[in-house]
This record gives C-alpha cells, structure tokens and sequence, in this order.
C-alpha cells in the first residue's frame, strides 16, 4: 500500500483545482466591471463602431464559457491575446520581461536563502544571549520596514552618496554577465534584506519550537553537545518547516519583486502589471497573474511535498493492525 | 534466577552524595522554591526509590543528580557529589562526558523522548560512540544483545524501527537500552512505567529490574507509585513539597512507616461501601456497536445502572470505556444498539434528546484543569446549569449556589476566584458541584480520581460516595485503576478490546474463578509487598511450562 | 498585575513602541491642530530644504522638513497623512477581523461540510498571492477608497479566518466545551462565553500584526500609484510623488517612508512583547 504516493497525488490534484479556479476567477473578474465593460475601458466618448469592434476584440459577443475556454487554451498555448494599450501580443510582451524577473528573483534567492538558514541556526545556538537579541530585533525592525524605504535607503547611499551602483537597473542586451549582476544589485539587495530577516526569523522559530522537545532534553542528558543537538537532533524535525519557509519567502519574493521592480524601473513583469493595471490593460493583466499565481501555486504544492517527504510517519506509516 | 533485591546493603563505596540541594523555579516573574534542602546518598549497585507526589520535587531531584536543571529553574544550594566530582561545579564540557557515558537517564514518556526522526538504533548507541570510541559495529552488536536481555521482540531488527513503528512498553525498554549502552554506573528512571497500562507494566518493571541487577548499577527510580517502586528498590526517600520526610529501607517502610505522611501514602482505599442492588434500572445500553470513522470500538456491548447505585467500567487504554462513555452522553452516537434511560428510549445523538433529559445526565471529566472554562469565576460555573436548568435567577440563584459548593465542601468565599486559583481537589469538587447543580439521576465520571494525588482521590472517592447516599444519584464510573473499583463499586464491568469480558456484583467479580484477562488485569495490579512482582513472575511461568 | 506596573516591567523595545504609537495617535487626533499649514496647501517652491538648510527657507515661511514635488509643507501633510493612512488602515483591519472571526468560527464549532467549503474557499483565495490578487480587482474596479479598503479587507480576513478556526477548534476540543454542548447550550452562546473569552490574547496579538500588514499593503498600494489618490495626503502616495527626487540627493521621499517604516516597527515590537509576555504568563500560571 503506497500512502504516501496517495498523500501526493492529492496534494497535486488539489494545487491543479486551485490554479483551476484562480483562473476562474481570473477570467471572469473581468465581469466585476460595472455596466458594459467595454464602454467603462473606452469611456463615455466611444463611437459605437469603436465599442462594437472592441466587444469583438473582448470577445463579448459570444457566452462566457466559449470566451473562457479560447482564453485558457490560449494561455495553455503560450498565446494570451493581444494588450489593449497598443494592440501586441500579450505572449511578446510577457517573453521580454520574463527572464529579468526570474534573474532578479534567482539573485536574490541565491543571496538571501543561505543567509537566512544559517542566521537563524545561528540565532538558536546562541538562544537567549546578546547576539540573538540583537539579530531578532534586527530582523523585527527589516520586515517591518516596506520595501521603497529599504531601496531609497540604498539608493541615496549607494548610488547618489558613493556613486558606486546604478539607481535605475536597465537591463539590454549585450551586457556582460557581471555588467547584468551590477545592474540588479540594489533591487536584489532591497528583496535579500527583507528576506533574510524573514527567513531567519522563521528558522529559528521552527528550530526553537522543536527544541522544547523531550527528546531535545533527553539528548542533552545523554551528553550530546549542544552544536549536535542542533544539527543532528534538532534539524532532521524541522526540516519540513524550513523547507516551508524557504519555498514561502520565494513565493513572497514574487510580490516582492513588483514593488522592486518598480522603484528601480527595472523592466520585468511586475513593473508590467503594475503599468498594466493602471492603463487597465486586462489581457495583460491577466495573464500576469496567471504567471504569478502558477509560480506561487507551484511553489506551495513543492513545500507540501516536501514536507510530506521528510516525515518518517509518512513515509512509513504504521501498521493499523496491531 | 535473580537474587533477592532486598538483600543485604552492598557495602560499596559511595557513589553518589547530595547535600542540602536548594533548586528554585520561576513562576509567573518569581523565583520560588522547588527542592528545600535534600540530602541523598547512593551506593554503587543500590537503588534507591524517591516517592512523593506531584510537585513533591522528585523529578527536579534525579534530573539535579546529573548536574541538569530545567529551563526556568535554578541551583541555589547544596551539592552534588558524583564519584567524588561535584557536579554543579563542573563546566558544560566535563558534564556533557559524565552524562550518558557515568550516569544516564530514562524518561517517562518514551515515545516523546525518542527522536522521530532518527531510528531507534543510531540514538541507543549514540553516547557509546562519542564517548568510548568504540567500532559502531561492536556498539551495535551489544544494543542488540541489550535488546535481547529487555525481552524486546525480535532484538536483531527492533533497532531499524523509527519510534513511532514500535509500542509504547517496548519503547521504555528500548530506552532502558540506551540508558544500559555505556554501562553507566547511575541510572535516573523518571516514572518509566507511569504511562503504561498494567499489564505492560510488569513486562516493564521486571526487564528493568534484571538488568539492573546484571550489569549491578546504581539507580535512582522516581515514582508516585509505592508499590512499584517496593519491587525494585533496597531503600526509599519520601519527598513531599521539596523536603526529604523520611528515608527507610524497603521491608522496614512498608512494614513500620514513621511519618503519618508516608503512612497515608498506602492508606489505599480505606472507605469500604456495603454492594447495594436497585430494582430500578435508571440507564439501560443494550447491543451497543460504536467507533470513529473505519476504527470500530465498541462491539455489542450492554450495560445497566441502577438507581443509586454505581457502575464501574474497568479496562486498559484502547478497551473503550471512554467510548462507552461518550455514547451514553450522545456525544458519540452508536451505530447499533439502543439506549433506554429511566424506562424511556434516549435519542443516540445529542440533538435529539429534550433539555430535560439533558439535564438529568451529568459528567465529570478526568482533568478538572480541562474541564472549567479559566475565565469563568466559580460563581458563574454553578450558576449556567441553575439558570439554564431551574430557571433560577438573582438571591436564589445565588443562595443555591453557596448550598451546592457547601455539599462539596467549599465556602463561599471561593465564589470570585477563578480556577487558576484553586488546587486540583478543589477544581474537581467544583466540577462535581456543577455536576449536581443539575439535579441529575445519573453522573458520569471519566477517570475522574486519575488527575490527582492519592490523598486527594481519596477525598474526591469519599465525597462522591456521601453525595450519593444523600441524593439517590447513579455513577457510571470509568477508570483504569482497580483499587478505586474496588473502594466505590456495586457492579463492575471488565472491558477489553471493545467487548465486554465480564459483567456482574463486585464481590463476585473480584472473587474467583477469574476469566483469563480479569486474572491478567487483577494480577498485574502491583501489591505492597517487596514480593509481588517475584512471586507474580515465577507463578506466572510456572504456569506457562504448565499449559506448555 | 495593574496596567502600570505591566508597563513600567516592559522592555525598553516595547516602551518605545508604545511611545511612537502614542504620538502617531496624537496625530491623528489632532492633525488640524498640529499642523502648521492646510492639506493641500502651497506654501513656496518644490523641494525646499526644511530645518537643515534654515538659510534658503525664503522669508516668511517656515517648512520644518522642507516641501515636496508641488511646494507643499511636507510636515503638514504627513501630519494628515497620518490621519488618512492609519485610519484607512485600521478601518480595513476592524473589518477584516469582523469577517474573518466570525467566519472562522462558525467553521470550527458547526465542522463537517460547511468547514469543508469554507477552508476550500480560503485555501484558494490564500493559494494566490495577494499583492497579485489586489491589483487584478483593482484593475478590474478601480481604485477608490471603498474599494481599497473591502478588496483588503477580504483578502486579509483569510489569515484571520486560519487563525480563529484554529483557534476555535482548538478550544472546542477542550472539556468545557465539550460539557457547554451536553448542557444543550446555542452554539451562538458556547462561542461568545466558552470560546472567544480565551481566545483574546491570540486575536489581539493577531490585529496587531493584521494591522502592520494592512499599513503596509496600502502603502505599497499607493506608492504603486493604485491606493489612495492625489490629492489626499497619504505617506505612500506621498513616497511615489517625491521618489523622483531621490536621484538629485533630495532626501524629501525617504521622510514619508520613514514614517511608515516607524509605526510598523514600534506595532510589531509592542506585539512582540504582547506575545511574550502574555506567554510567560500563561506557563507561570
């Protein structure tokens, strides 16, 4: 009897029925608009060729199940539409903005995830003594500052103060790796800070909640050494929720990104949805989302298997019949 | 054949010496006193049992032999002299090699003090290999021939279980291993066989005290129980509220205890109540079939309460007396099986039934801790079933309420306190108090004696058996322990496995002929004597290379 | 324990807090009051230095941290801002929580299928992420204050529906409950007498924390262009206007934003202390 794969494909099946909806919701929220939706984007002054060739473009003369299904077969197949604003495909306008996101996003990963976990080890070793006071005040004042202040901070430093790094992160072809690396430094920067003070905060929350644990104490009367307990004791069980919080702060990256994005005027796809929503560009709007809530959605569904993975009562269930 | 225990004192060196030990814990933003000056010496090879009930400071007692307090407590005095080292003097390094290594340490919750993540064998031989530098073959080889020696089942491959494939007794055994893996020269057994049923028990107690006695270590065994601790160790310490009260041999203690404290700790069940029968049958369960979801708990069981009389359920975790419980409150509706009460037929779900039949079924629960809401005033926990029930409002509510707590015999100046502020007794008379703010014909007690020192059951038992010849109430007593059966019963019901085993008067179930599993449990039921579990041991195998 | 003495034991972190929590609230008390000049006020040119560089105030006026994009006394308007900003945000808070209890505990004490439906709905409204949900709903309604603070509000009441069904449940399970239900008591009554009673020092620590994350989503709402609109003073909207600044060393928009970053520091250390100390309490006994 396989539990766990069972377990699995429940979670998987459940992640794809909430993408599922999301997209739903997605298509059809579009319906919110008051009124005729395509005279609320046109506005009053529309003639009535001009509104009846925009239904077709939105495709509002057809049912709503019709339009839902040519919109997710497209998105299926890489063909979202055409942007409203300027009349391009949607799929043109997401594929050049993609790849600065997910460089923007693996940088600040790749700085801030070590730095994180191994804070927050650190902060649990060092329970109860002046550097962890220091490093949980020190976290607690980062996740409360929003993200423009962090990167104006470091911009009037950086950049205006010592000059050393751009305040504005184009990003054009031809550049060098490390030109590229320079570029993103200070949004990567901005999103590394907050996230490592999440990260460590929640480390050590996870390893301080294990280590109540009897078996904590019976290790310590057994004479295992207090760095032991911590790797060898203490880790192994928190595992599953310092996977959880690395998966969740990249799932918060992706939020975090827009905010980023748009201080240093960095061309990714959050500074896209954020231009998008203002010019209530729907298409476009929607399938960013849609490219946000796969990724989170993914990033979730890894987490809980994951989880389920490194749990010994999962992967070998005991027999009922005793 | 093992030796006698009780033997004669080894007149080995001195092991372990403590002095004046003073330890404070912090409660609530003060430091108060825990251990208020103990002294406790240890012979190498002795056992030492240290009594005492919650609070009495034994736990804090073994965990300061090996140099630990708890978080939130601290050492404020005394000394600890192991080997002629003291260990409250050592730093962290030279205390982490003695422990596990010297001296080493069982829990009472094994399957807690197991880490789940690891299997069973890397944690049995860990203090092995750090501190003796020994091949992990040859360590291994040895935890599997300790395994082999604690009666462990299949000792060659116990050790590749995680802890959680593996029973709770075996898992005290296993610990009992690791504890063994260094052949230390203490051991600390914090109540080992507490959470165990007693049958379990036995295997237990007997496996520990073997090996023990083989490998003739040291140990320090910590227990409310006067009766295990009687079967294992050659001397023991009273302690109550962090003071040692007296310390005597085994045989000398149980035969001429000095303190009337120590004397009142096997006072057992001094009430004895005439067996009363009642023609009038207040609770009728007939073919009773229950459980949740796919785990079936209940298996055609049927009961009958009298009026004024108790019913007692008896039976070891997992044989569904709680359940039956539960069905009877509508709580857990059957899925076959009919209830009658007082004559009538009971709806199987709590919707179903009237307010009135509502109130005239009553519980109380096992932890009163659990069981009182703590930010509802005495006051207010007595007066919902009076102005739900009888209606009752304003002076009279109030008068009634002072009635009541004096019935359970509380004043009314606990009337604003809130639970926080009274002790386990005194919480569970309050549950009782609602209980009878309702005027019920039947009270249903879950274990409600198993929460509390042995004086303070007594108390409670005593409470309920007066409450019940002045108001005609019924029990439906569920419980574990066969010596508060015994105290307060008229009819006893044995449960094993969701069936019932045996049904009838008290004296005629506790006289014999026995059905097997009433044999197992009434014998498992440790006695005070220093020779029940050797005498209980070779009659039982006498008995298998009989049948065998 | 009096009030007094629980604060005068507090760390120095949480009386800090208290401190700055305090003053922001004097603000929004008194903000006509306090300020020195209107709202919307022009007081002189764009950008002029405030107290740091008296000299080249011109006569006349006197614009403590300068003025912004339009020649508006920036002290002024985060004093006003203050007053929008943290009522907004705490209005969206006091809703979220309304929503979110009581729906969260109609799920823990009636279970079964309507638990079921209401944990789905919120598991998928929680399996997207909110800045992204915010602004499709945005995008499709447009911004306005109503609107901001019920697309908030809903998205946020999810958290609070985890925590009071987790809550709730876990305070069904207990006893006096269990015995609250044998007694035939309304579900309406065990909830408001059983359940919520004991459920307050988690719920309070929880708006605290809710409020911080709402603060915090509005302001980056506005920043984003996308919350509160001109010419309302607003401390996100008011980073977003002068943010251009930054790049000639002009360091007007980093006061706004200071001002957020204060008052969502001082919320969470306060909590952080709530947390703490009504934990202690609760071990002591």
């Amino acid at each position: 009897m396989n539990v766990i794969g069972a377990i699995i494909a429940k979670r998987v099946g459940l992640g794809l029925f909430t993408l599922f909806v999301i997209s739903l919701l997605v298509f059809f929220a579009i319906q919110l608009l008051p009124g005729d939706p395509a005279s609320a984007i046109l506005g009053q002054g529309a003639t009535p060729e001009a509104l009846a060739s925009f239904r077709h473009e939105l495709g509002l003369d057809q049912t709503p199940l019709i339009r839902y299904l040519a919109w997710a077969s497209g998105l299926l197949h890489g063909d979202p539409g055409h942007s409203l604003a300027n009349g391009r495909l949607v799929a043109d306008l997401i594929g050049e903005r993609l790849g600065n996101t997910v460089y923007l996003a693996a940088v600040s990963t790749a700085i801030a995830m070590p730095i994180g976990v191994a804070l927050g080890v650190m902060a649990t070793l060092m329970r109860g003594r002046v550097w962890d006071s220091i490093t949980s005040t020190l976290s607690l004042v980062t996740i409360s500052f929003p993200e423009f202040f962090i990167a104006y901070i470091l911009v009037a430093v950086f950049s205006v103060s010592l000059g050393w790094l751009p305040a504005v992160a184009f990003a054009e072809a031809g550049q060098t790796g490390w030109q590229r690396f320079a570029n993103v430094a200070l949004p990567a920067i901005t999103l590394s800070l907050t996230v490592i003070a999440y990260v460590m905060r929640m480390t050590r929350a996870a390893l301080m909640n294990v280590m109540a644990a009897p078996y904590i104490e019976m290790a310590q009367l057994k004479g295992t050494r207090p760095f032991a307990i911590v790797v060898r004791h203490a880790l192994p069980n928190a595992l599953a929720p310092i996977i959880n919080v690395v998966l969740l702060n990249l799932a918060y990256l992706i939020v975090g990104v827009v905010v980023v994005e748009v201080v240093f005027v960095y061309p990714g796809l959050g500074q896209l949805l954020v231009d998008s929503v203002s010019k209530r560009d729907l298409p476009v709007v929607q399938a960013c989302c849609m490219i946000f809530a796969a990724v989170y959605v993914l990033l979730n569904l890894t987490a809980d298997i994951l989880a389920i993975l490194s749990n010994p009562r999962l992967r070998r269930p005991r027999r009922t019949a005793a | 054949m093992a030796a006698d225990p009780h033997g004669a004192r080894r007149k080995g060196e001195l092991l372990l010496d403590v002095q004046g030990l003073k330890i404070e814990g912090r409660t609530g933003g003060q430091w108060q006193p825990i251990v208020r000056g103990v002294d406790l010496t240890l012979q190498r090879g002795e056992v030492l049992g240290l009594i005492g009930e919650s609070g009495a400071g034994k736990s804090t007692v073994g965990l300061a032999a090996m140099g630990y307090v708890r978080a939130g407590c601290r050492f404020t005095g005394g000394s600890v002299m192991f080997n002629g080292q003291d260990l409250l003097r050592l730093d962290r390094p030279a205390q982490s090699t003695l422990r596990g290594a010297r001296i080493a340490y069982v829990a009472q919750s094994a399957a807690a003090a197991f880490n789940p993540a690891h299997r069973l064998m890397p944690q049995v031989i860990e203090a092995r290999l750090r501190d003796k530098r020994g091949e992990r073959a040859e360590a291994e080889a040895d935890a599997r021939r300790l395994f082999g020696k604690l009666q462990l089942p299949d000792p060659d491959r116990i050790g590749l279980r995680y802890p959680h494939e593996v029973s709770g007794g075996q898992l005290q055994r296993a610990m009992t291993a690791m504890a063994m893996a260094c052949r230390p020269d203490l051991i600390i057994f914090d109540e080992p066989t507490t959470a165990l049923d007693v049958t379990t028990q036995v295997e237990v107690l007997a496996a520990i005290r073997a090996i023990v006695e083989e490998f003739h270590t040291a140990a320090l065994y910590i227990t409310h129980d006067l009766a295990v601790v009687a079967q294992l160790a050659h001397r023991i310490l009273v302690l109550r509220h962090g003071q040692a009260v007296e310390e005597a041999p085994t045989r000398t203690m149980l035969a001429a205890p000095r303190e009337d404290y120590t004397r009142s700790l096997w006072a057992v069940r001094n009430l004895h109540k005439p067996q009363r029968a009642s023609g009038e049958v207040v609770l009728a369960m007939t073919g009773i079939h229950a459980g949740y979801g796919a785990a079936k708990v209940l298996d055609d069981v049927s009961i009958t309460v009298g009026r004024g009389c108790t019913v007692a359920v008896v039976g070891e975790s997992g044989s569904g007396k709680s359940t039956l419980a539960r069905v009877a409150t509508g709580l857990l509706p059957p899925r076959q099986g009919e209830i009658r009460f007082c004559g009538e037929p009971l709806s199987p779900s709590l919707k179903g039934r009237t307010p009135d039949q509502l109130r005239r079924i009553q519980m109380i629960y096992q932890s009163p801790d659990a069981a009182l809401n703590p930010r509802h005033t005495v006051r207010d926990v007595i007066a919902r079933p009076l102005t739900l029930f009888r209606g009752l409002s304003g002076p009279a509510r109030e008068s009634r309420i002072i009635e009541l707590l004096d019935m359970v015999q509380l004043g009314p100046h606990f009337l604003d306190r809130l639970p926080g502020a009274l002790s386990g007794g005194q919480k569970q008379r309050l549950c009782m108090a609602r209980a009878l703010a309702a005027e019920p014909d039947i009270v249903i007690c879950d274990e409600v004696t198993s929460a509390l020192d042995q004086i303070v059951q007594e108390e409670i038992l005593k409470l309920l058996l007066r409450l019940q010849d002045e108001l005609g109430v019924s029990y439906l007593f569920i419980t574990h322990d066969l010596a508060t059966v015994r105290a307060i019963a008229d009819t006893i019901v044995v449960m094993h496995r969701g069936r019932v085993v045996q049904q009838g008067p008290r004296d005629a179930v506790l006289s014999p002929p026995y059905p097997a599993y009433t044999e197992l449990l009434l014998s498992s039921v440790p006695a005070m004597d220093p020779d029940w579990l050797t005498n209980l041991l070779a009659a039982r195998s006498d008995a298998r290379s009989v049948s065998v | 324990m009096t009030v007094g003495r629980v604060l005068r034991q507090a760390p120095l972190t949480a009386k800090i807090g208290l401190i700055l929590i305090a003053l922001n609230l004097v603000a929004v008390v008194f903000a006509p009051w306090i300020a020195p000049y209107g709202e919307t006020q022009v007081v002189g040119d764009q950008w002029l230095p405030g107290f740091w560089d008296h000299a080249s105030m011109p006569d006349g006026i006197y614009a403590l941290l300068g003025t912004d994009q339009l020649g508006r006394d920036i002290f002024s308007r985060l004093v006003y801002g203050a007053r929008n900003s943290i009522l907004i945000a705490l209005g969206t808070t006091a809703l979220s929580f309304t929503v979110g209890v009581t729906t969260g505990m109609v799920a823990a004490t009636a279970r079964g299928v309507v638990d079921q439906i209401m944990s789905r709905i919120v598991d998928i409204l929680m399996g997207f992420p909110t800045l992204i949900f915010a602004l499709l709903l945005l995008a499709v309604l447009g911004s306005s204050i109503p609107v901001l603070i019920g697309v908030i509000a809903l998205l946020d009441a999810t958290r609070v529906f985890r925590l009071s069904r987790a809550l709730g449940m876990d305070l069904e399970a207990q006893d006096y409950v269990e015995l609250a239900r044998l007694r035939g008591e309304r579900i309406g009554w065990i909830v408001l007498h059983e359940i919520l009673p004991n459920a307050t020092g988690p719920l309070a620590a929880e708006f605290g924390l809710r409020f911080c994350f709402v603060f915090l989503f509005i302001a980056t709402l506005s920043f984003l262009g996308l919350g509160i609109q001109p010419p309302m003073a607003d401390w996100g909207s008011m980073v977003r206007e002068n943010a251009s600044a930054i790049s000639f060393g002009i360091l007007t928009p980093l006061f706004p934003a200071a001002a957020i970053a204060i008052l969502t520091v001082a919320v969470n250390l306060v909590v952080d202390w709530f947390i703490r100390f009504t934990g202690d309490a609760h071990h002591g006994r």
